[in-house]
């Protein structure tokens, strides 16, 4: 399988491209000019020390922070200030976050229905049924009718998941997706997120579980200062990093 | 209606005693107010009949209120200078002109710089949401600005343009959290269209005024008069807690 994957994207262009990208808070800059690409298919995962620009980097790719410098590509459309072709990229773009950000208002099944409808344009039924499906994809369709205030952390999360995938997205991007879960609601998340990889989702992931790293991830990003420090095969950044810094960082973060 | 006399029933023993109290006191004539004599009942159906106008202006008002506040809160929130000064310049100076001014300047001035004339209900309508408008479009913009950037994001990340983002994120729940001095602006604005009379609506107000220039009883009607306001507002907040209770069940935060 990974064979075919592979050939079938050596002549199609890369899903994301960030070329040279810079951003700036104010004096401060955040990243400096990182470039990186993902195929379809290509599961890259992206760790660094806290404030290395990972969260920057990410949102980059579906604009939720603007790059003041470089090219952001992604599905060969370079995103600037286009708003309609922004829209449509996000639409393909599916985004987890840390705090999960469901809509509270809505119950679990209006929380993925609203994105189908409102920008896939699907009728109510097409869009409750996809949702259903992703409901069960995560395994709480038990679970549509509440309200997100009525769900654990893992749960919401899990929501979250299907929220982004009932758009039925090219790539997925998770920005720390456990950071902000209970001990014990970590392994439910990754597990939905593992199986999402198997079936050959393209995944850019910034998380500090190394164990889901070591099981998902084709491309190992390390990031440090604003910039990419290294790009290795997890094989290799797991066993013997590069740089330096990737090596300090692996030690303190597998310590405990 | 159970629960609102329980919870108002320290102002009901207050008032029912003042009331008490007030006629024992010979001066006072309450027979041109009282629902026993025959002249008091015509009279109170009088001065009741100004409460449909009260509550068709207030609530008229308020709806037009609310829609002009949002539409001026909106550009408030915008990234643009241009719309950010719209919005300072049209909440500085609408709240910088007394209503009772306003009241006056729509019904006498606007028909001639329009061409047409305004009905006394509508100059009503017209001075009393434009005053209030400056006021809701701060709550609203407070509302709105008090939700959580994650749900932009979130919603950003759905595709979902401006409007949609609007409609079924950000205003539903800013909705919510404004219902608490939304609900004050309507008690605001029944006390506040009083003020109408002055242009001669026939509401609450002016019917007292009318009725005291024929009966010369001021204390007793105006007295009426305080109390009809108070079981009104008391009304009205119950009926705004009642559906804030309402809302909160449905999600509960
Ligand atoms: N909106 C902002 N305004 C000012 N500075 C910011 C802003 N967002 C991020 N930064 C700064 O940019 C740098 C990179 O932030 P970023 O959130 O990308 O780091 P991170 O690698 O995701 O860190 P963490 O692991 O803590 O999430 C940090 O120094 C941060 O303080
Ligand atoms: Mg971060």
């Amino acid at each position: 399988m990974m064979n075919s994957e592979k050939v079938n994207n050596e002549d199609s262009q890369p899903i994301i491209e960030l070329v040279g990208i810079s951003r700036f808070f104010g004096k401060f800059q955040a990243l400096h000019e990182v470039s990186l690409s993902v195929n379809a298919g290509q599961r890259m995962v992206i760790c660094g020390p806290s404030g290395s620009g990972k969260s920057t980097l990410i949102r980059c790719v579906n604009q939720l922070e603007k790059h003041d410098a470089g090219k952001v590509i992604v599905n060969g459309i370079e995103l600037g200030r286009n708003k309609k072709k922004l829209r449509e990229v996000r639409a393909d773009v599916g985004m987890v976050f840390q705090q999960f950000n469901l809509f509270p208002h809505l119950s679990v099944l209006d929380n993925l229905t609203l994105g189908p409808m409102r920008s896939r344009k699907l009728s109510k039924q097409t869009a409750t049924d996809l949702a259903m499906r992703y409901l069960e994809r995560v395994r709480i369709p038990e679970q549509a009718d509440k309200y997100p205030s009525q769900l654990s952390g893992g749960q919401q999360q899990r929501v979250a998941i299907a929220r982004s995938l009932c758009m039925e997205p090219k790539v997925m991007l998770f920005d720390e997706p456990t950071s902000a879960l209970d001990p014990e609601m970590i392994s439910e998340v990754l597990d939905v997120m593992v199986e999402l990889a198997s079936t050959g989702m393209t995944m850019m992931v910034v998380t500090h579980e190394m164990g889901f790293a070591r099981k998902v991830a084709d491309t190992m990003v390390f990031m440090d200062g604003g910039r990419i420090v290294e790009t290795s095969p997890p094989e290799k950044f797991f066993t013997a990093p590069e740089s330096e810094r990737g090596r300090l960082f692996l030690q303190q973060i597998l310590q405990h | 209606m159970n629960s609102v006399i329980r919870q108002y029933r320290l102002w009901i023993v207050l008032l029912s005693s003042g009331f008490l109290v007030s006629c024992g006191n010979s001066n006072l004539q309450w027979y041109v107010v009282s629902p026993m004599t025959e002249t008091g009942r015509t009279n109170l159906m009088f001065l009741a009949g100004g409460l449909k106008y009260t509550l068709l202006l207030s609530i008229t008002a308020i709806v037009v209120s609310v829609v002009v506040g949002l539409l001026v809160a909106l550009p408030g929130l915008s990234s643009n200078p241009l719309w950010r000064a719209f919005n300072r310049v049209y909440v500085e100076v609408v709240r910088a002109v007394p209503i009772l001014v306003l009241i006056l300047w729509v019904y006498y001035g606007l028909p001639i710089v329009m061409g047409i004339a305004v009905s006394v209900f509508w100059a009503g309508v017209i001075a009393l949401a434009l005053s209030d408008s400056a006021f809701e479009a701060e709550i609203f913009r407070a509302g709105i600005q008090s939700i959580d950037r994650g749900q932009l994001e979130a919603s950003d990340s759905l595709g979902l343009g401006y409007i949609d983002r609007m409609r079924f994120v950000v205003l539903p729940q800013a909705i919510r959290r404004v219902l608490p001095p939304l609900g004050n602006q309507l008690v605001y604005m029944l006390k506040m269209s009083s003020l109408v009379s002055v242009i001669g609506m026939e509401e609450l107000t002016r019917r007292a005024n009318e009725l005291v220039t024929s009966q010369y009883r001021p204390l007793e009607i105006y007295t009426v008069l305080v109390l009809e306001y108070l079981i009104l507002i008391l009304v009205v907040s119950a009926g705004v807690r009642w559906f804030e209770r309402r809302l909160e069940r449905k999600d509960l935060r």
